[in-house]
This record gives structure tokens, C-alpha cells and sequence, in this order.
């Protein structure tokens, strides 16, 4: 099982940085995608390359600030879970965290990249707003 | 008008695969005419024996820990210096045609701008620059982008799809279900990663490499001075070259290569003197990096086995030859022979049945390090031929370029200049090359440091996962040439060893910064 973990700090309230994390229609704006689909527990999301891959909506907690998806419907992904998470840093910042744990342990490594790429632009987007 | 530079590199390519060399299975009698009339480097490194790292030495002329670049799957920043770029500033063309990999390959998301040229069906990709200017990436205004096979996005990968849908699942599937390299067999013994492959050899991507080369040149004016990189992506494995090429090279008339240990006892002795991630690997108990098959065992190798390799790898270094022999005579028809620089190396090494293992990875020895590295000055710069003893490594390349295209060296680079014999290699202060490794594959990390000079290779594995910070590896390349007798623990050679490491220590680049995010597994 491959198991990644990306973090980034943001000077913004936690509740302010879910306000755009916790929409999970919008995560293009801040993610490598081009596009996401949702319909009731369902995902679907446009890499740039074209692949789409269907999700499964596991957790959206606005309490928790924590949105949980599986990869579905993709026969060469065999295990699939994503955590992203919105954790107050105790100084009136925020600390995002965005977790894979998946086989083919490779393709979660590729996760881990696009999401440190995310979190990077989540930061610059959020700190300039 | 100024010189012209044709730096060509294979991929993962043995000092002994070619004529000039002493190698006696392939012919390279275009390669070795440029050995013959140029300067021959008979001890040149790499900076890391993996692609990615090592490409990034040669881009920017700096070692590993520099330009942080220190696995394969880590990008090169794209405000990394480069050798190209300084060039076309001074109003050289340049082009990158092959492989390049300064980017991670699996890249769904198109991060990186090699997948997005490549996709794209692009010449570059322009960004603006420190000079406030727009840039190509890179520095390279023209990239015909390939990789081993017909998958991916690159532009070579486009070309095959349109002439012949069905070619690109004719090569050996390199990744299995997994996304693993594949450990698959094939071939008459079952080899890993061998395959008879039904490619027509006119699609095959070596072709294809000297073909856009070809094409890129013609589109200059006569008056162009030129960078052209023609990076082809052979030998590296799969071994597949086209089937219709499998008679030059037949695997039952080949003996075992001289750093295959037969015996299975001794073999296992000789692994048993090296750091434990040596024996442990050959067992299958320890992989440490993504380039090798994690499903394969190399203890399962068989002599055969490693004649049906090197065979391939032979035929495929003869096609690459002769690629390059048509580049030249391309070049020669457009009357800038004379004003001609060649420079010739590769990568990394393979380690093609030593020792019973295959592949590469975190193994400081002649198969992986030792290159093939030649420079064929142009004739109107008047160099006499020669062979260096001399230490060099690729880090060396970027300011050679320079020099070529009469620039001062860049302040970015870490190495003189290339030396033109051994005299001027001690002018130039060419005393010792050093090798890094390091790679965090899913919690388990491994690093080595080596240091080769005065004809010693002394390598300190770092503290990590399976090494504690006191084991290493001194070979004394004159008396054990096959790095078969490891001398680190022996107290007669505790001095010797004491001071190499506190030479590579001092020597090694002192600025190191964090590690960079591994973005790919490759």
C-alpha cells in the first residue's frame, strides 16, 4: 500500500480555507484538474491529460472540516482512499492536510505530487484573497 | 560563424559497450572513429546512477546535491540554470530531440512541461525568464520528445500511433497492472524485460531519434550555429529492438561477461562483501528503488539469462551507431564538418549480469558508473587526439559547452571544463569525481557518497534504513578491476580509505538544501 502525505500552512481561519476545500465542486480552482462533477455521493473528475476517474463521496464533515473519496470503477486502481482535512494551527491559521493511501502504490506517489501542487496554489489563492 | 555542438547520449549505456572501449560484441565503427580522431575519458562518472538525476547534472553542470534533483520522480525546478539556455542567449539554436526526463514520466495530471509539449504535439513551451524575456523551456526552442516504446505522450509515441496503431503494444510493456516495472520474461530464456519485438526497424525510436534530428538540422540556415541534443533512449531495458535486427547478435555465441560470477557460492561470497544491500537485493528481501522490477529476484538469473541481455543490449547499441552515422553524414553534406563538435556519453550505466544482477540502483561500481565519454573537438579547433586517465564526470559537460561556444564558464556550475589530455586535466584540477545516491521509496531510504581518484572508488553508505553509517566499499581499480574484493574493513587499507573519505567530504557540495518532493516514482 502506498501511503502519502502533503501539508501546507495558511495564514487564513480554518473556517474560511473549508469555505473553498469543503466544496468539492470547486476543487479544480485550486487542484491540477480541469474539472468536477458532483451528483449527490458521487465525484467525477477531469485530469489535463483527459482521464476521468469516479469517486465516491466517503466523508464531507463541515464540523470536522474533512472530506474523504474513494476512486472507483477503475480496474487498475485497487484501493483507494484520500483524506483531506482542515486543522486549526492554533494561531489563526490554518494547517491543510491531504493524505492517499492506495495500490498501485505508484500511482500514489503521482497523487502526492499533483497534491503538494495544490495545496501550494490553495495557499497563494487563499493568502491573496 | 562559431562551433556547432551534436551532444549525443544514450541511456543507461557501459563503458565496454563500445569498440573504442575494448568492447567486442557490438559494432561501432562510427563511434569509435570519433574516439579515434577525439579525447577518449577512460574514468568518467555520473553524478547519480539513475536518469534523472544524472540528466540534471548534465543540463546544469552541478552535482546532485545542488541542483536537488536526487531521485528519479523529482523535477528539476524550472528556474533550474541551464547549459541551453546560455547558449541560445548568445544566438545559438537549440534543440533537445529524444529523451530528455528532467520531469517525472507518469504524469497524469500534466504538470510538467515535457508531458505538455509532448501531448501537446509542441515545438516548447515559453515561460518568461530571469531577464524579464520569454524562454523556452529549458533553453531549447525545439523538442521532439521520445521515450523507450510507444506509449506515453511524447511526440514519438504521436508519430508511431499515426503510422501504425498496432506498433506501440509490439515493445515490452514496461509498467505491469501495478504500475510496477514489469518483471516479466521473454525472449528464448525468459529473461526480464526481453522481447522480440515486431517494430519494423524504420519505427523504431532509435530511427526516429536521427530522423528528427535530421529534419531539425536541415531547418537551419547554413550560417546557424547549433546546440543539438540527440539523446537516444537505448540501451536502457526493455531489450526489444526490432526482431528483424536479432541476427547480428546471437546470445548462444556470446561467453558471460567478465563481471558475471558463474558460481553460485562465490557469487554469493563476493555479494556477501559488500554492504548488505547488495546480498540483500540479489535475495529479493530488499528493493530499494523503483527502476528495477520489484517482482523479479535476481538470485534467479541464470548465465543464459545474461547472454540473451547482453545480446540485445549489443544490437541495440549497433542501431544506435548507425543512427548516428547518418547524423553525421547529414552534418557532413551540410558543409559544417570541419566547424563539428561531438561529444558522446550516456547516462548511467547498466549493470547487465555483474554480479548476477540486472538493472541499477544504489551500487558504486564500474557497471553503473564507468561511461563511455567522448569528445570529438572540431577540426578547426586543432586538438591533438587523446585518452584521459584523469577523473571526469558529466558534471563537467555544461562548462565544456561553454568553453566550445567560447563563454566564460557559467558562476552556476560546479566543474571545470572537459581536459583535452591528461596534462590538461591536471592544470584543470581533475583530481577525484564524485557519485551521490539517495532514494525514499515508501519508508525505505538508502544513500551512498563515493569518491574516485588516484585509482580508487571508496563509497560510505549513509545511515537509513538497512545501513547504520558504517559500512562502505574500497576497491583498488588497478589490482581488482571487477570491484569483486571489497577493502573497506581491511586495517591495512584503513588510511588509504580515511583519506578519501575526508577528501569526498571536503569536496562535496557544501550548500545541500532540503530534499525535494518526489512528485513520480520515475
Amino acid at each position: 500500500m502506498g501511503s502519502v502525505r502533503r501539508h501546507v500552512q495558511i495564514d487564513r481561519d480554518p473556517d474560511t480555507v473549508w469555505r473553498l476545500v469543503g466544496d468539492l465542486a470547486r476543487q479544480h480552482e485550486w487542484f491540477p484538474l480541469t474539472t468536477c462533477r458532483v451528483e449527490g455521493k458521487k465525484r467525477w473528475i477531469t485530469l489535463p491529460s483527459g482521464i476521468v476517474f469516479e469517486e465516491d463521496i466517503i466523508t464531507h464533515d463541515h464540523s470536522l472540516r474533512r472530506f474523504q473519496y474513494r476512486m472507483v470503477g477503475n480496474p487498475a486502481i485497487t484501493s483507494h482512499l484520500g483524506t483531506c482535512d482542515v486543522l486549526d494551527d492554533g494561531h489563526g491559521g490554518s494547517i491543510v492536510v491531504y493524505s492517499t493511501d492506495m495500490e498501485p502504490e505508484a500511482l500514489a506517489l503521482v497523487i502526492a505530487g499533483a497534491a503538494g501542487e495544490g495545496l501550494h496554489k490553495l495557499k497563494t489563492m487563499m493568502e491573496a484573497a | 560563424m562559431g562551433r556547432k555542438i551534436l551532444f549525443i547520449t544514450t541511456d543507461q549505456q557501459r563503458y565496454d559497450a563500445l569498440g573504442c572501449n575494448g568492447g567486442h560484441i557490438a559494432r561501432t565503427p562510427v563511434i569509435d572513429e570519433l574516439a579515434r580522431t577525439g579525447i577518449v575519458y577512460d574514468r568518467a562518472h555520473p553524478q547519480n546512477v539513475v536518469c534523472m538525476p544524472s540528466r540534471s547534472t548534465m543540463l546544469t553542470g552541478q552535482h546532485v546535491s545542488t541542483h536537488g534533483v536526487w531521485m528519479n520522480g523529482v523535477p528539476l525546478a524550472n528556474d533550474a540554470p541551464s547549459i541551453a539556455s546560455d547558449l541560445r542567449r548568445s544566438g545559438y539554436r537549440t534543440a533537445l530531440i529524444g529523451k530528455a526526463h528532467f520531469e517525472p514520466f507518469l504524469d497524469p495530471f500534466l504538470r510538467f512541461a515535457e508531458n505538455r509539449i509532448g501531448s501537446g504535439g509542441l515545438e516548447t513551451e515559453m515561460s518568461i525568464g530571469e531577464d524579464g524575456l520569454p524562454t523556452p523551456h529549458r533553453g531549447f526552442e525545439h523538442f521532439s520528445l521520445a521515450t523507450h516504446g510507444g506509449t506515453g505522450p511524447f511526440h514519438y509515441a504521436r508519430w508511431l500511433r499515426e503510422k501504425n496503431p498496432a506498433a506501440a503494444a509490439m515493445f515490452f510493456q514496461v509498467l505491469d497492472q501495478q504500475l510496477q516495472v514489469n518483471a516479466a520474461g521473454g525472449g528464448e530464456t525468459n529473461a526480464p524485460q526481453v522481447k522480440h519485438n515486431d517494430i519494423q526497424r524504420e519505427l523504431y525510436h532509435t530511427e526516429w531519434v536521427a530522423d528528427q534530428t535530421i529534419n531539425w538540422l536541415s531547418s537551419l540556415p547554413a550560417d546557424a550555429d547549433w546546440f543539438c541534443w540527440m539523446s537516444f533512449p537505448d540501451p536502457h531495458h526493455p531489450w526489444d529492438p526490432p526482431k528483424s535486427e536479432l541476427g547480428r547478435v546471437n546470445w548462444r555465441d556470446l561467453d558471460v561477461p567478465p563481471g558475471y560470477i558463474e558460481d553460485a557460492t562465490e557469487r554469493e561470497r563476493v555479494l556477501d562483501n559488500k554492504p548488505r544491500h547488495w546480498r540483500m537485493w540479489y535475495d529479493g528481501t530488499f528493493i530499494s528503488n523503483y527502476e528495477a522490477p520489484s517482482k523479479w529476484v535476481p538470485k534467479t538469473l541464470t548465465a543464459d539469462n545474461v547472454r540473451e541481455v547482453n545480446a540485445m543490449a549489443h544490437i541495440e547499441n549497433e542501431l544506435i551507431d548507425e543512427a548516428i552515422g547518418r547524423v553525421m553524414t547529414s552534418i557532413s553534406a551540410r558543409g559544417w564538418g570541419d566547424d563539428l563538435d561531438v561529444l558522446y556519453t550516456t547516462d548511467h550505466g547498466e549493470l547487465q549480469g555483474d554480479y548476477g544482477l540486472l538493472f541499477k540502483g544504489p551500487y558504486h561500481v564500474d557497471s553503473l558508473m564507468r561511461l563511455p565519454l567522448i569528445w570529438r573537438p572540431a577540426k578547426s579547433a586543432n586538438v591533438a587526439p587523446a585518452r584521459v586517465a584523469a577523473p571526469v564526470g558529466l558534471v563537467s559537460l555544461a562548462s565544456t559547452f561553454a568553453s566550445i561556444a567560447g563563454l566564460q564558464r557559467p558562476d552556476y556550475t560546479e566543474s571545470e571544463r572537459l581536459p583535452l589530455n591528461d596534462d590538461d586535466a591536471r592544470l584543470l584540477g581533475h583530481e577525484r569525481v564524485l557519485t551521490e545516491w539517495d532514494s525514499v521509496l515508501f519508508g525505505k531510504i538508502v544513500g551512498a557518497r563515493t569518491i574516485c581518484r588516484d585509482g580508487w572508488v571508496c563509497t560510505a553508505m549513509l545511515p537509513g534504513t538497512v545501513h547504520d553509517g558504517t559500512e562502505g566499499e574500497l576497491y583498488d581499480l588497478a589490482n581488482d578491476p571487477l570491484q569483486r574484493n571489497n577493502l573497506w574493513s581491511s586495517s591495512q587499507h584503513t588510511a588509504q580509505r580515511d583519506a578519501l573519505l575526508d577528501d569526498m567530504w571536503s569536496s562535496l557540495p557544501t550548500r545541500v538544501l532540503p530534499l525535494r518532493a518526489c512528485d513520480a516514482p520515475v
